[in-house]
């Protein structure tokens, strides 16, 4: 099923925001809708976006490539992204980070072998006062869970296996 | 222009006037006069003290003492004393006592010295930010009415010209100035981009006025359309930023039914439309030529200028960027009126500045203050002290690429012009509060690490020299440094700041920099003695894996 | 503002066009800016910085609106920053320092920044020689790292990004000279920049990867190492190789190239060609060369294949004979034949066709012309002159093309035209079905196979919105190919075409004309001379006693049978084709790399290429074979290239004034390219070895009246097969290049979805073909873009349709096998 199809309204609306002569302008938003189902861009979206825009899916490709909240290969469902930076990392966010991956066998990055987390260290998430936190991408969107400890978090976890299963 | 070494300050509130402000003012004039000191001695009047129990009071810059209350004979010992000899007149300054009230951001609050006051907060966590009759009856929209209706574009730029309001994006670039740049530009087509790609770290206040004010970008953005003659707007929002996102999106849809955006607003000629675009994770998109590029669909690598985006911005247009607490500036000045903002701040930074306080203090949080407060006062007042009665040791302003600012500097006032000169920079608002515990090495390690993943890698020095520089601290902390190290972070430092491209780059290397301008024996100790001072680098190597034995 | 400024760089002034870059400027002063990112087609992209300069400007008094002057100078003020010259624009009293201490540190940090990142692997490399990056540490680099690193930086070393194109990753130094020349020269955005700072690297996400013809000119300009091609890659070192200045045999286009030859223990002491690269002609192909020309530009000539000895049919086997006894044989048959017939083709030089014409004449032979594609006398009356350059083709100007789809028949035409479109030229398309430049076009005409002359005669009506455009134009030219159309009908579309021009006053004047889309490289040549097809070789094969075939297949081509009577044949050619087969007489030539002569181009260039490598076996020159033989019949003919050339010249109009000694000038080219300071243009080639020289407009006064019909049009329940020309065929110059198997593939057969829906057909579906009695399996790719009715059919790709090369109607059956 090709973007479009899938979400009909939604292409429209993001193509009449910007000049009929500048479409690629689109890219970005269509990037976050291919990505909304899964939490990854699959190559063959890449390709229906490239085509939609007039632009190649190298072109595609490389915006995938740059630019962080855009990910070209699945991660656990949950993918729980943890502020490193320093004013979190002040408060504890490192070994926030490093117990969390520990409690749940995993390396920074990595996916839990049932394929519902992955942990991954990223910058600045703006919430410094906050940390320990983490956001997470979920079908929904976007969470902030602030102010965590390992309790919670693994609490937390626990509650989205019980709603998933 | 002529810059003061010293601001006096008199409050002007009707209860100090009432007291004789007026007349101490006068005094003030005069005893300056008579030392001839009139050319380095600036003389301002102080609104809303919020200290009416010792009104009148005179705060003195760049020390920022606080008298009070002044009767008109202490005048002349505060001139002779202070002004003249350098000496605070410690009998006469005002009473500490109610300096401990809880500040909290978001609450109002009295009785504290200087004054905290909201211009761009002033509504934020008081309205409810997905109604706009709730903005309106908050003064929203006035600004514009007053524009669309009375106003030329010209002159909606003469007052900002006059308030003398500075981007807060950091840079500090008189907004006015900019604003008639695009005015001037002759073009069927320009754009208004407000920079809300917020994503220094440790900085969140563009987030909290997206949050809570969403409709002051709006109106903001659309009276700078109206003055620089553009017909639609985007806002940059950070692709993390999903609540103020849907706040803005919210915003703009209520502006578009309320007829406040769309095609002629308020019933006259001006049409303006305004769309949200999100970025994706890239801090070099706040770069306002990265974030055009981001905008066309590009990879967000920033242009080399010139051109400048005020005559070739977005789809090669002349395009509008300012930072959003800068526009949030924009309905109370054009309320109010330019000379109102001057009140506010320091002759040369007037106005407010939100900051973001973070670290070893006891309060964490927002706060917006006028320019030229020191970084002590913050501290100490708004800060509430430090934690567990610690040492102030440095703070860290504007993010990654903000000063490492040591105690020997806490008294300089924070203002574009005051930092300049101490050769530190205001960065983006974000004041990271640091105690003695705190090692700078690995403070600075963990912001190169950012540049590292951050550099965009258009640029060699930067790309190559963000990553140098991370290496060597990494080598530093794990007791790998030596001498040579020093060298070639002098090196990387001086080269960085010259030869990359742009605003990333060139600031990359400022923590590094002040961490060997001001601590320099303590990245010393690492090296020659190794020992973290601290105690917090592991100042060992990582043990590698022996070779297994065939 | 005036147009031109004058400033200063390092002490010598320059008055240039306003608008121009410092970099450049300098140039022309002889001051070598160091550059990496920048390249003079490519433009600024200001990523590697290493053009750091110091420029100061004049202090302009606002008051009088002069520079404030200083015991009479200006008064200049130089910028806090140092500014790179790839990005800045020359200015009036401008005064730019490339040499200042500040100058040159910046611009040596740049340099030792990427060399810390860099692997010191030149050793190994095969851009070692002609790496930029080598040079410029050369003259400037420090002598030793000032940074000490247990490990240097490690990424992947042979990264393919198609089968064509290499990446070593660990040398890259991101300038993004490839990403640009994909996106802005070739319009092919197909390779790209993934992740950010670092770690970013060159991807490509094409199908297959790096999907572009134009492919290899980007390990051209690659500043290091990073981008090599499959082809040379490790296969000699660019020191040890000679290099031999030539013409691209593979199209009409005529690119100017270099074979870079070298002498090999692994081809046994031989000299070969090691690697094809462009040679600069700003007025043909600039910098560039295509794919083909590159890859499969002369492995033809190596083949095993090869003709070495003159042969003789004997008791139904060939025997090798004495080059003498060929000869003679060749003589005497050809004398006592009645009317001996010459089959000649485009591959020859204008030397061989030029004493094949003589030859002919002293035997009163017929001189037959092989091709499928007519017009030819056309495009020698109204086709370009001397003085016309596509690349001053724009704003004003109009450029029609029709019946060719330019990318895969004539690529470099293809980017030139593209180009003229973006300065302004106003393109239109004319073709049946969609093809890569429509992207380009500013209007599509699109018509139904068998349309074609109509259209362009309807266009020809006073009324007509493109009659105006034409009329209107300052320029006009028109490219025309043979796309579902023989002999006949592409004669009559050159027909209509010239009618347009004439009407229009678009001919006879620089700029203006026709232009053949042809198939081989000297097409145009040989119909400048005279040679003229025929509509039915069959006919003359069945008649004649004596065929003389030069540089011909057409057994293999399927454009004659042979039967039981079969006229004596006398065959010159370089490779054992299906003609040599069932010669009586084989005579072996030479190869173009072994050998002098010239070619007249498309654009009616006349162009030198020169010998490369020693001949292969006793082949000889066809000039020089032909020259033999008429020796034997009491004709002497010349033998030297360059005294053919003087002799054709006097005796063919067209050719008067041109001599080797003129195609052999050169004059400056911008921009200027200088292998001994690579960092400009890249590895490229400069030309030293001529530039050419174009035909004169011929003296005409009228023009014959455009009859002929098109080509076939589909019919109910049929289709029609239309021959297409691809880039990538299985001719035997294409597919005697190792390197281009995959991206020819197998034989691909394009129709409409509702056509391939009404006969049950699913897109990937294996198909067997019939056509005329030739089979052939078939993969279908179901394409919109194909009109209804439509069978695509690529020329040489193992399905013979000749018929004169015109489309075939054939009723499809479908036979449902298990």
């Amino acid at each position: 099923m090709t973007l479009i199809e899938k979400y009909p309204q939604e292409v429209k609306q993001i193509l009449a925001r910007y000049p009929q002569d500048q479409k690629r302008s689109a890219v970005m938003p269509l990037l976050y809708l291919a990505q909304r189902e899964n939490g990854f861009v699959h190559r063959r979206d890449m390709k229906d976006i490239g085509a939609m825009l007039d632009i190649t899916e190298t072109d595609v490709a490389s915006l995938v490539g740059f630019y962080s909240l855009y990910h070209d290969e699945p991660a656990g469902r949950l993918r729980i992204q943890v502020c490193t930076d320093l004013s979190c990392a002040l408060r504890g966010a490192d070994d926030f980070l490093a117990a969390l991956c520990e409690s749940l066998g995993v390396e920074p990055g990595g996916t839990t072998p049932d394929g519902l987390v992955t942990v991954e260290p990223v910058m600045c998430l703006a919430a410094c006062d906050k940390a320990p936190l983490f956001q997470v991408q979920t079908g929904a969107g976007l969470e902030y869970h602030e102010r965590m400890t390992i309790e919670k978090t693994l609490e937390w976890i626990e509650s989205r296996k019980e709603a998933a299963s | 222009m002529n810059f003061s070494r010293s601001m006096v300050l008199v409050s002007s509130d009707p209860e100090s006037v009432r007291r004789g402000a007026d007349e101490i003012y006068a005094l003030f004039e005069k005893e300056i006069a008579a030392r001839d000191m009139e050319g380095e001695i600036s003389i301002s009047r102080l609104t809303d003290t919020g200290r009416p129990d010792a009104a009148p009071i005179v705060v003195i810059y760049p020390e920022a003492v606080v008298y009070g209350p002044v009767n008109a004979e202490n005048v002349k010992e505060i001139v002779e004393e202070h002004l003249y000899k350098g000496r605070v007149a410690e009998h006469l300054l005002a009473p500490t006592r109610e300096l401990s009230g809880r500040i909290g951001w978001l609450k109002t609050r009295k009785g504290t010295l200087p004054a905290e006051k909201r211009i761009v907060l002033r509504r934020a966590g008081r309205i409810d930010p997905e109604n706009i009759e709730e903005y309106i009856a908050e003064d929203g929209y006035q600004a514009l009415a007053k524009a669309l209706t009375g106003m030329k574009a010209t002159e909606v730029i003469d007052v900002l010209k006059e308030s003398g309001l500075q981007g807060r994006g950091g840079a500090g670039f008189p907004t006015g100035l900019k604003w008639s740049f695009v005015a001037g530009t002759q073009s069927e087509k320009k754009y208004v981009v407000c920079n809300a790609d917020e994503s220094e770290p440790g900085t969140f206040k563009d987030r909290v006025i997206l949050e809570g004010d969403p409709l002051a970008i709006i109106e903001a953005m659309t009276i700078a359309g109206y003055a620089v003659g553009a017909d639609e707007g985007f806002v940059y929002v950070r692709g993390e930023y999903k609540l103020a996102q849907n706040r803005l999106e919210n915003a703009v849809k209520q502006a578009r039914e309320y007829g406040l955006l769309g095609k002629n607003i308020m019933d006259t000629a001006f049409s303006f439309d305004i769309h949200i675009h999100s970025g994706a994770g890239a801090y070099i998109c706040g770069e306002e030529t990265a974030l055009l590029e981001s905008i066309e669909g590009k990879r967000g690598e920033p242009r080399s200028r010139p051109p400048y985006p005020t005559t070739e911005g977005l789809w090669g247009k002349p395009t509008l960027v300012n930072n959003v607490e800068t526009l949030a500036n924009v309905p109370p000045i054009l309320l109010n009126g330019g000379q109102w903002y001057r009140q506010f701040g320091t002759p040369s930074s007037p106005g407010t500045k939100v900051y973001t306080i973070l670290g070893n203090v006891n309060f964490t949080g927002l706060i917006e203050v006028p320019m030229g407060i020191t970084l002590r006062e913050v501290v100490n007042i708004y800060g509430q002290g430090m934690k567990d009665g610690a040492t102030f040791k440095l703070a860290q302003t504007g993010g990654s690429s903000g000063s490492v600012i040591p105690a020997s500097l806490q008294d300089t006032p924070m203002d574009f012009e005051s930092f300049r000169k101490a050769g530190v920079s205001l960065g983006s608002g974000a004041l990271l509060i640091c105690d003695e515990n705190t090692c700078v090495v690995d403070l600075a390690l963990v912001l190169q690490k950012f540049f590292k993943f951050e550099s965009c890698g258009k640029c060699t020095p930067c790309r190559v020299g963000t990553g140098r520089i991370h290496e060597i601290l990494t080598g530093i902390v794990e007791g790998r440094g030596t001498l040579k190290d020093m060298e070639n972070l002098d090196y990387l430092v001086d080269s960085l700041t010259r030869i990359s491209n742009c605003g990333l780059g060139q600031t990359a290397s400022v923590p590094i920099n002040d961490v060997l301008k001001y601590f320099r024996p303590e990245l010393e100790a690492h090296i020659k003695l190794g020992v973290c001072p601290c105690g917090v680098c592991p100042m060992s190597a990582p043990v590698k894996e022996p070779a297994a034995v065939a | 503002m005036t147009d031109r400024v004058t400033l200063t760089i390092d002490g010598k002034q320059v008055t240039v066009p306003a608008g121009m870059l410092v970099v450049d400027a300098a140039k022309k002063v002889a001051v070598h800016i160091p550059i990496f990112c920048y390249h003079p087609k490519l433009g600024s992209a200001a990523m590697c910085r290493q053009c750091l300069v110091e420029v100061g400007r004049p202090i302009i008094d606002h008051a009088t609106g002069h520079p404030e002057l200083e015991d009479g100078f200006p008064r200049i003020q130089f910028s806090a920053k140092l500014e790179t010259a790839c990005t800045t624009l020359v200015s009036e009293g401008m005064v730019v320092l490339t040499q200042s201490e500040r100058a040159r540190k910046g611009q040596k940090e740049v340099l030792e920044f990427l060399l810390t990142s860099h692997p010191l692997d030149c050793p190994i490399c095969d851009k070692g020689g002609e790496c930029p990056l080598q040079n410029l540490t050369m003259a400037h680099g420090p002598g030793k790292s000032r940074f000490l690193f247990d490990e240097k930086h490690h990424a992947e070393k042979q990264v393919p990004l198609g089968e064509l194109i290499f990446l070593d990753r660990e040398r890259c130094i991101q300038c993004g000279r490839c990403v640009r020349f994909q996106e802005n020269v070739a319009g092919e955005p197909v390779i790209g920049f993934y992740q950010r700072g670092r770690s970013m690297d060159i991807v490509s996400f094409s199908e297959p990867g790096f999907d572009s013809v134009f492919s290899g000119n980007t390990t051209d300009i690659c500043p290091v190492g990073a981008l090599t091609t499959a082809d040379f890659r490790f296969g000699a070192r660019p020191w040890e190789l000679m290099a031999a200045a030539s013409i691209c045999s593979q199209c009409a286009v005529g690119c100017n190239t270099t074979l870079n030859t070298r002498r090999e223990a692994r081809s046994d002491g031989q000299i070969v060609v090691k690697r094809v690269m462009p040679r600069q002609n700003e007025q043909v192909n600039e910098l560039w060369i295509c794919d083909k020309g590159r890859f499969a530009g002369y492995h033809y000539t190596e083949r095993d294949d090869r003709l070495l000895k003159p042969q003789v049919r004997r008791d139904d086997k060939f025997r090798s004979v004495s080059w003498d006894a060929a000869f003679l044989q060749a003589a005497e048959k050809l004398q006592d034949a009645e009317k001996p017939v010459f089959l000649v083709s485009g591959r020859l030089s204008n030397e061989d066709l030029f004493n094949l014409l003589q030859l002919a004449d002293g035997l009163g032979a017929e001189t037959l012309l092989y091709t499928n594609m007519g017009g030819g006398d056309l495009t020698g009356m109204v086709g370009l002159t001397s003085g016309s350059n596509l690349a001053d083709l724009g704003l004003g100007d109009v450029i029609l093309v029709v019946a060719s789809d330019l990318q895969e028949e004539a690529p470099l035409w293809w980017l030139r035209i593209k180009q003229a479109a973006e300065r302004g030229a106003m393109l239109i398309v004319v073709n049946p079905r969609e093809t890569k430049l429509e992207k380009h076009a500013d209007y599509v005409v699109r018509y139904a196979y068998g349309d074609e002359i109509k259209t362009i005669q309807d266009m020809n009506k006073a009324t007509h919105k493109i009659h105006k455009v034409f009329a209107k134009a300052a320029n006009a030219v028109i490219f025309y190919g043979s796309e579902g159309l023989g002999l006949e009908g592409s004669s009559g579309l050159a027909g209509a075409c010239t009618s347009l021009l004439v009407d229009t006053g678009h001919y006879a004047r620089p700029n203006n004309g026709l232009v053949g889309v042809w198939q081989r490289a000297n097409d145009q040549g040989a119909w400048e001379l005279g040679f003229r097809p025929v509509k039915d070789l069959q006919v003359i094969f069945d008649k004649s006693e004596v065929v003389y075939i030069v540089g011909a297949d057409p057994v293999g081509d399927g454009a004659v049978r042979l039967k039981k009577r079969k006229p004596f044949m006398i065959v010159q050619e370089l490779l054992s084709t299906d003609t040599v087969g069932h010669a009586d007489l084989v005579l072996p030539a030479r190869a173009f790399t072994e050998r002098e002569g010239t070619y007249t181009s498309g654009e009616r260039r006349v162009q030198r290429f020169y010998q490369a490598v020693p001949p292969r076996g006793e082949s000889r020159p066809d000039y020089e074979i032909v020259a033999e033989i008429a020796a034997r019949l009491d004709t002497a003919l010349e033998r030297e290239p360059g005294l053919v050339m003087d002799q054709l010249a006097e005796h063919i109009p067209a050719f008067g004034g041109i001599s080797y000694l003129k195609v052999s000038e050169v004059v400056e080219q911008w921009p200027v390219i200088n292998r001994s300071e690579l960092f400009y243009g890249g590895a490229v080639y400069e030309n030293t070895q001529g530039l050419g020289m174009q035909l004169r407009p011929a003296p005409v006064t009228s023009f014959p009246v455009s009859k002929g019909k098109g080509g076939l049009r589909p019919k109910e329940g049929l289709l029609l097969a239309v021959p297409v020309n691809k880039l990538y065929d299985q001719g035997l110059t294409v597919l005697s290049a190792p390197l281009l198997r995959e991206r020819i593939g197998e034989l691909k057969v394009c129709m409409n979805p509702d056509e391939a829906d009404r006969l049950g057909f699913e897109n990937g579906a294996r198909l067997r073909i019939g056509l005329n009695g030739n089979n052939a399996k078939a993969l279908l790719v179901v394409d919109p873009t194909v009109p209804s009715g439509i069978l695509l059919v690529p020329r040489s790709m193992g399905l013979p349709i000749f018929e004169a090369g015109m489309p075939v109607l054939s009723k499809v059956r479908k036979k449902v096998t298990g």
